[in-house]
């Protein structure tokens, strides 16, 4: 609706003119067409017209400003975006937010700006306007409007601003946290305003630090003082920097801060800060050195059962994984409108896959080559080839993209120094549930009795009447299956392409052999240990660096003691 | 006879029409027959398997695409361009025997291939020794100008260092972390980063440098180290020379620690279109990325090259990317060069195709400078959740690549000029010329 801009009085006058000077005009055909030219003005202009609203004190236009974000450029959508904020309208807000999100849209065909909606069919469509629902269309009959960096920062905090008096506490609490980067005046009376009206104890943490960051330069010297005290209670990073700014010092050594009592009580605030957030960094790093603990558990855990309970030395382990990553790629194609439950189908359909090219592997190859560690080694490793180019000749050389969930995304936040990701949080007790898993069906099923049977004594088991053979196959493919499941998982952290298993491979086989060959106990504390040990190490040596070490580490270890961590012990071994 | 029952019947007709499809038909098998003793054969060299088969193989396609439209054309001086694919499989001294091959055995005028450094590295010997041409299509590291290689990607100077420019003084960045894969070209980037940076006046507090080793998935901690660093109060960005696949880890991750491109943009110099296409971009919107080309841009000669890659590759939702357009420019380069020459031997080529202006696909012209790189717009976009980016700059001129860079001690007095000195690296200082290119 590009006439919108036109003054309100004027919108009837051409119209009415148009009329008038028809009804002089000769023909009667043409008369017509003015007149239904017309009728449609009114229809169109009519419900836009009747729909907007100006700002009390600047008298912009929503119409107008709205018009503006569809066509300026980003100087010109930055300027709207202000006027908007300033104009008292529900709609405001949501077109902010649907301008955030990627979600303000325009109909090419008559410059409609409607908010979209994701459906099968392609694009829901309402009104801005009106909020009339202009039904479903295809994707490319809309326009989008877009937005740079400065412009989203810019929305991030004008959003802010309009949700502050929010009903739900936790969208004031990412309001509150959005406008404390940048504490101008504006800022700090809303601050004020919310303080004496908040009620939830975390926003007004929050407002407090606010206030106390600018409070530390205020005239009145309890004021500060009391301020200073206060920002030693928080975890915001911003609080760090006000603090050490209080204690600088110039070139000459002299410092900035004259008051000696707010330097002193500047700096037990900041050794309080500092306390607290050491205290929370260890327990960041330690879960971060858990959750690539897990990574390495679920990596090698389908390995402990291959290489550590058969004895098999399976270099198309990674592989197997790549399946499982792939399967999960497949499945999501197959369900995209369902993305949220795609990982609970994956898993299973994931251990179908990988097991049953692994019991086809074991049939196909290894059982030819028990007892022939190089020869399977080299086979393994073609068969780990071949499956690479195989992927690469079906799904193409390039990565593929597989969704993350929306329960899967962000992160909790506990407090300012400590977030812990969901991704993550899931796949450590992902990972905690396959190991379960597993050592239950090697503890109390048949299944179980029979691996650690043949494992144990061959010759004795088949005496007993186990199909020792279709016991080999089976622990192949559980071992495979489980690789499968570890590849859904590891679709979420890194990319699905030919290449992911290679990645995998060695670290899975040093998980094991240090935890212990043949022991699922010693491949979970393994796991864990290496994740942790490599995350310690990185903030002073590096990543590279601290892969090395590890490694050099792990090697010094398998000297002292060549069977690792859990040693088995028994007759069987030694035999 | 009458001339309206001869029509109605058409027993003519359809006889004309036989004889003529049969003298097309006779023509066109004759048409290879005539020239398959008489065709210049072009060797494409990139990997089909291995890692870099994710980048390359796309590369071998563009390359095909190319010679099929130059032999609709005619093909050059008269004679039909014949492709020689082969595949180096991501194995470095493969490229090196793969080169040898296609310059001994085959003979091809003009090689086209590599991306990684370390294979261009191991090919630049060999076609030295063997005065072969090679274009090199990908972004690098600079520090390098042989008389046998035409550098068509981006030099530091025509990327990096805009992009720094561009996060200086028009986001305010003051505190930098530059994070890159543990190989040659990330390490000497960010070498003369690190230089100009400081020559602009950034203390070394303010710069971190972060190492990565390849394929690198597990990217909590160095995320929440950026996040640490950038909450100092000074606004931080994130320069990345982070190798292709480490990448969408590292996006996921910051989007998951709640790093937003607004808080701290990251700017990557190894991330198009094409690794775009592999993973979920809703992380990444609004991160940056500083390239020549944008499949994005708004030229008529560029909506022409995507159509015409569609139609080729049988796929309307292929991308089109930095270095393909890098191919474009070099392969019309070397047609021009070898019209202009009247030949495809190498030292009238390697002599013609300086000064040699072609079309670039932004719609400007890119010339062959006499140090054998190319000039070339430089653009930042922002990634967009399509997959596809959105130029927010770009600068006002074509830049000259620069093959010795200034900001590292060494290079700063070195020149490459294959026209007045006659040599890839003159030092200035010692008025001499060291006669090695590598």
């Amino acid at each position: 609706m590009r006439e919108t801009i036109i003054a309100r009085g004027e919108v009837y006058l051409y119209p009415m003119l148009m009329i008038m000077t028809c009804m002089q005009a000769c023909s009667k055909r043409w008369c017509c067409i003015a007149v239904c030219v017309c009728l449609w003005w009114f229809a169109v202009l009519t419900p836009a017209i009747a729909d907007d609203t100006l700002s009390s004190n600047t008298g912009h236009s929503f119409v107008e400003q709205l018009q503006v974000l569809q066509t300026g450029n980003f100087s010109t959508k930055a300027t709207a975006v202000e006027a908007l904020e300033g104009i008292d309208d529900d709609r405001v807000l949501s077109v902010l937010k649907a301008l955030l999100n990627g979600d303000l849209r325009y109909r090419k065909d008559d410059d409609r700006v409607v908010f979209i909606k994701d459906v099968e069919e392609g694009y829901q469509l309402t009104d801005v306007l009106s909020g009339v629902d202009l039904g479903v269309t295809g994707r490319r009959n809309v326009k989008k409007i877009t937005v740079n960096n400065q412009l989203r920062g810019q929305l991030r905090s004008a959003i802010a601003r309009l949700s502050l008096s929010h009903k739900n506490p936790k969208v004031r609490l990412t309001s509150v946290q959005e406008l404390i980067k940048d504490m101008d005046a504006d800022t700090t009376a809303l601050f004020r305003g919310a303080m004496g009206k908040e009620s939830d104890e975390n926003v007004l943490d929050v407002i407090r630090t606010g206030l106390a960051l600018v409070d530390i330069n205020a005239e009145d010297r309890s004021t500060r003082l009391r301020a200073i005290t206060e920002l030693g209670e928080t975890l915001n990073p911003i609080a760090k920097v006000r603090l050490e700014q209080l204690l600088a010092q110039d070139n000459d050594g002299a410092h900035l801060e004259a008051d000696a009592e707010l330097r002193r009580a500047a700096q037990k605030s900041l050794n309080r800060f500092k306390e607290r957030q050491e205290l929370y960094e260890l327990l960041n790093t330690l879960f971060f050195g858990l959750s690539l603990g897990s990574v390495l558990l679920l990596a090698a855990i389908g390995l402990a059962i291959t290489f550590g309970v058969m004895g098999v030395i399976n270099m198309a382990h990674g592989e197997l994984i790549m399946l499982g990553a792939y399967t999960t790629y497949v499945v999501q194609l197959m369900m995209p409108n369902h993305i949220d439950y795609s990982l609970f189908v994956a898993i299973p359909a994931a251990f179908l896959v990988a097991g049953l090219v692994g019991v086809a592997i074991e049939r196909g190859v290894i059982r030819f080559l028990y007892g022939r560690t190089l020869e399977t080694l080299l086979a393994t490793f073609g068969i780990s080839l071949i499956l690479q180019q195989a992927v690469r000749s079906i799904f193409s050389p390039l990565n593929r993209s597989v969704e993350t969930p929306a329960w899967m995304s962000g992160a909790w936040e506990f407090n300012a120094s400590l977030s812990l990701t969901y991704n993550r949080l899931y796949i450590i007790l992902f990972s905690l549930l396959v190991f379960a898993a597993l050592l239950m069906i090697l503890k109390k099923t048949s299944l179980g009795l029979q691996v650690r049977a043949v494992t144990q004594n061959r010759p004795m088991a088949k005496a007993m009447g186990v199909r020792t053979e279709w016991v080999d196959a089976l622990t192949f493919g559980l071992g495979s299956g489980i690789a499968g499941v570890a590849g859904v998982a590891l679709s979420q952290l890194t990319n699905v392409g030919p290449n992911l298993g290679q990645a995998y491979i060695i670290d899975s086989f040093m998980v094991v052999v240090f935890g212990g060959v043949g022991n699922l106990w010693g491949t979970l504390v393994g796991a864990m240990s290496l994740g942790v040990v490599n995350k310690f190490l990185e903030p002073w040596a590096g990543a590279v660096l601290a892969k090395i070490l590890v490694l050099i580490v792990i090697i010094l270890f398998i000297q002292k003691r060549p069977r690792g961590l859990f040693a088995q012990k028994g007759r069987s071994v030694e035999g | 006879m009458n001339h309206r029952i001869f029509n109605r019947n058409g027993p003519g007709k359809p006889l004309t029409r036989w004889l003529q499809a049969a003298c097309v038909g006779a023509l066109a098998m004759a048409t290879p027959l005539a020239y398959a003793a008489d065709t210049i054969k072009v060797g494409i060299l990139h990997s089909l398997s291995g890692t870099m088969a994710i980048s390359e193989t796309t590369l071998k396609d563009t390359m095909l695409m190319l010679i099929e439209e130059q032999n609709k054309k005619g093909g050059i001086l008269g004679k039909k361009l014949e492709a020689v694919v082969v595949d180096p499989a991501s194995n470095w001294p493969l490229f090196a025997e793969k080169t040898r091959e296609l310059l001994q055995k085959d003979k091809v005028a003009a090689i086209f291939g590599c991306w990684t450094s370390v294979s261009r590295k191991s090919v630049l010997p060999v076609v030295e020794e063997l005065n072969g041409i090679l274009f090199y299509p990908v972004q690098y590291e600079g520090e390098e100008s042989s008389r046998n290689v035409f550098y068509t990607g981006a030099a530091p100077n025509q990327q990096a260092i805009p992009a720094v420019d561009y996060l200086m003084n028009d986001i305010g960045v003051e505190r930098w972390v530059l994070a890159g894969t543990d190989y040659v070209y990330p390490r000497t980037t960010n070498k003369i980063l690190e230089a100009y940076l400081k020559a602009k006046g950034v203390k070394s507090g303010d710069i971190m440098i972060n190492y990565t080793p390849f394929g690198h998935s597990d990217w909590q901690s160095i995320v929440s180290d950026i996040k640490k660093f950038g909450s100092q109060g000074k606004k931080t960005a994130v320069v990345s020379t982070i190798n292709g696949d480490a990448n969408v880890p590292f996006y996921k991750e910051l989007g998951n620690q709640g790093v937003s491109a607004e808080d701290i943009p990251v700017v990557a110099f190894s991330v198009g279109e094409e690794e775009l296409s592999g993973i979920d971009t809703k992380p990444l919107v609004g991160h940056l990325a500083a390239w020549n080309y944008f499949m994005s841009v708004d030229a008529d000669v560029n909506d022409t090259f995507i159509d015409q890659w569609h139609r080729f590759i049988k796929d309307e939702k292929r991308v089109t990317t930095d270095p393909m357009e890098a191919h474009y420019i070099g392969f019309n380069m070397w047609v021009k060069a070898v019209e202009k020459a009247g030949s495809t031997d190498t030292d009238k080529v390697v002599d013609a195709i300086i000064g040699v202006k072609v079309p670039n696909l932004t719609g400007g012209t890119s010339e062959m400078l006499a140090n054998h790189h190319i000039t070339k717009p430089v653009l930042i976009g922002e990634i967009q959740d399509d997959g596809q980016f959105e130029t927010v700059w770009e600068t006002a001129d074509l830049v000259p690549g620069d093959a010795w860079s200034d900001f590292l001690p060494g290079s700063k007095d070195i020149e490459a000029d294959w026209v007045a000195l006659k040599c890839g690296n003159y030092n200035s200082k010692t008025k001499k010329c060291s006669g090695q290119n590598f």
